[in-house]
């Protein structure tokens, strides 16, 4: 326990005030730890502002949230008139529930930026596993949130999209239909589902995630913030301890930070107030349909957040099977004929693999669909491990990593697009080719991370003066 | 900085990616959509096409979340309202109901009209806004003696509804009528949205307060972050 601090009387009350309070409560102590003591590099770049922005979006989040609530009504038979009740008849209802809208969109979008700038400069390399693995985790919590979110309006697009997604757990060979039904609590996706989604949405998943948003948090500030040189700078301190490269959180990044942030209310003021539909992608266009569990929809799209995943799903087809079973065989008689290893765990690879093809054979590749789907969020989590490159930052790589990843976003953006149409045979091989392509980076990543030539890194960052 | 290249380059690719993905693009059902006119702001448009809605519309079609008195933002007052819009029996608080019996209607018409309070939002598509559908649509209609109703149309094949304003059609002029169907397609796209105004005014102000602060924190953080070196 600290030791209790005297202050004289005649300071000042705010004084007073203070040190009454850091006798009972770390408020000193805290502030200076994670604020006007906590260093983080001085080069940090564009990329650096999405963390930040995360925790603003998930603030406007939750207060929007709680006033959407007060209005809201999680009931099949009312929730769609609740919705235009809040858009129509309550004060200033349409701002929030615009705000809580584009405020969904707003966080994939930052939060893929966020994930890929750790991408680009390592960010997920040791020291820094932990920080990952919890951001992960609030990847997860994200996607669940919003897939339970978007049942409530209860239009259409929330209906089926629920209706396409929970079905699919039925695939899963044995549990499958019992968990669907768990989920739904009803034969088809009905009242009880939107009862149960709605307590997710607005208790279960909010306390999932503000954990983890904590965990990442401490987690970061006990390793430190790495940087876009991919440099650790506490390697470099000076006489008092502290790092060469570094500067005070506050003032220097939370001045940055609340540049940024009137940077972005900027942007998702003119999205909330001027294009909040924003084409059909923010507020899907059929959603303003009542639910209608007799009429489904020629096309179901999820919302645009989910449509890389999607295609990672229907791009497993029956025909694709061959192509994966083939990979997988190919991948045991690699591994047997390159990597030195006992003959008893060239027998259990080989053995594993011929399991693996074999129920791959057996079970419907709808199954293998869902898998290749969570399995697409799943990969994220093993990234630490993954990676095997002697260099943190894309800025030492060999180039032809950088047009690898180039490739790897382009390659996002074009299944994400192709998740939004519907089948089409050309879309479907292009979709095939995509999936490939998004596993084959990070299952080969152990090996090619290693090749090519790699730059020098520099013990101190690059940093020019603005 | 070097970086900024590389992120440049990405949003390039990503670009020409999407510009191919786009061209294997499927074709849309039914008639290309004409575009409607705007006259969002024209209060004696909304209100011409909120009579035409409320005189035809409303006989068959409810607007379940549209309430009578919210016509006051379209410029009428609620007398007006009262005297020339009320049907039936309802109250001037009431939202719109439809003066067929929904049990009929499935009986007439094989389904049931649909709310129409948010239909120019849920109508856009590939193919335009939902006032560029909902315009088409109504000017769509042709004689077909093999459908039930008589009638058949060309943006929406086989569909239920007959030409209701057909003798309002054949009393005007071409020009006439394409007036009429703007002004009530306008008004429906109101009322899907009757913030849309609104919600576009206070935008303004937002914007404009939000490049204020964005300058006065550009300053702030220049001022900091000249010490760095």
């Amino acid at each position: 326990m600290a030791t209790f601090h005297e202050i004289s009387p005649n300071a000042s009350a705010g004084a007073k005030t203070l040190n009454w309070i850091d006798n009972r409560f770390p408020l000193s102590k805290l502030f200076k730890e994670h604020m006007s003591e906590y260093y983080a590099p001085k080069n940090f770049n564009l990329w650096y502002i999405f963390g930040s922005l995360s925790l603003l979006v998930l603030v406007i989040q939750i207060v929007t949230g709680i006033f959407l609530v007060m209005h809201y009504k999680p009931d099949a038979a009312l929730a769609f008139g609740s919705v235009e009740y809040i858009m129509r008849d309550v004060p200033w209802g349409w701002l929030i529930r615009y705000m809580h809208s584009t405020g969904a969109s707003a966080f994939f979008v930052v939060v893929y930026l966020h994930m890929f700038r750790g991408l680009m400069y390592g960010s997920y390399r040791k020291p820094r596993e932990l920080i990952w693995l919890f951001g992960c985790g609030i990847f997860l919590a994200l996607m669940a949130e919003a897939f339970m979110g978007y049942l409530l309006p209860w239009g259409q697009m929330s209906y089926w999209g629920a209706q396409v997604i929970v079905n699919l757990f039925s695939a899963i060979p044995l549990i499958g239909p019992d968990l669907a039904l768990l989920i739904r609590g009803d034969f088809v996706v009905g009242d009880a589902t939107l009862n149960r989604f709605f307590s997710f949405h607005v208790i279960a998943v909010p306390l999932v995630l503000l954990g983890l948003v904590v965990a990442h948090i401490i987690a970061l500030h006990e390793v430190g913030s790495n940087n876009p040189d991919g440099i650790e700078i506490k390697a470099t301190k000076d006489a008092n301890g502290i790092p060469l490269d570094g500067i005070p959180f506050h003032p220097y990044y939370s001045v940055h930070d609340v540049f940024a942030v009137s940077m972005f209310l900027f942007v998702f003021s003119a999205i909330v107030f001027f294009a909040p539909e924003m084409g059909g992608y923010f507020l899907e266009y059929n959603n303003f349909i009542p639910a209608d569990p007799f009429q489904t929809p020629l096309h179901i799209a999820p919302v645009w957040y989910f449509t890389p995943y999607y295609t990672l799903l229907r791009a497993v087809t029956t025909e694709m099977m061959y192509v994966l079973i083939a990979c997988v065989l190919v991948g045991a008689v690699l591994a047997v004929a390159k990597i030195k290893m006992p003959s008893l765990f060239k027998g259990a690879i080989v053995g594993g693999a011929l399991v693996v093809a074999a129920m791959m054979m057996a079970i419907d590749a709808k199954f293998w669909g869902v898998v290749a789907m969570g399995g697409g969020v799943v990969i994220l989590f093993f990234l630490p491990w993954l990676d095997n490159s002697p260099v943190k930052s894309i800025r030492y790589r060999p180039s032809w990593h950088k047009v690898l990843y180039g490739a790897f976003v382009i390659n996002f953006f074009v299944i994400g697009y192709l998740g939004t149409q519907p089948v089409s045979v050309i879309a479907g091989r292009i979709s095939q080719f995509g999936t490939l392509f998004y596993f084959g980076f990070f299952i080969l990543m152990p090996w090619w991370s290693r090749l090519g030539t790699f730059k020098q890194v520099p013990s101190r960052v690059n940093y020019t003066a603005h | 900085m070097k970086i900024m290249g590389f992120t440049k380059k990405i949003i390039l690719g990503v670009a020409v990616a999407l510009g191919l993905a786009g061209a294997v693009q499927a074709a849309a059902v039914g008639a290309a959509w004409d575009k409607a006119p705007n006259k969002i702001t024209d209060m004696a448009a909304l209100q011409s096409g909120a009579k035409v809605f409320v005189n035809y519309c409303l006989n068959c079609h409810s607007a379940a979340f549209m309430r009578y008195t919210r016509l006051t933002d379209i410029g009428l007052t609620t007398e007006q309202i009262k005297d020339n819009l009320l049907v039936t029996n309802n109250k001037i608080g009431d939202t719109m109901k439809a003066a067929i019996d929904p049990q009929q209607a499935k009986a007439w018409f094989g389904v049931n009209p649909p709310d129409l309070t948010v239909i120019a939002r849920s109508r856009a598509g590939a193919g335009g806004t939902g006032t560029d559908y909902l315009y088409s649509y109504m000017r769509g209609f042709y004689k077909d003696d093999t459908k039930p109703t008589g009638w058949n149309n060309h943006v929406f094949p086989n569909v239920a509804m007959p030409h209701v304003l057909w003798e309002m059609q054949a009393s005007m002029t071409p020009g006439q009528y394409d007036q009429t169907i703007g002004d009530l397609v306008n008004y429906l796209q109101w009322m899907a949205e009757p913030a849309q105004t609104t919600r576009k005014t206070i935008g303004m102000w937002v914007l404009i307060f939000l490049a204020g602060l964005t300058f006065l924190t550009w300053q702030l953080n220049k001022a900091y972050w000249k010490d760095i070196k």
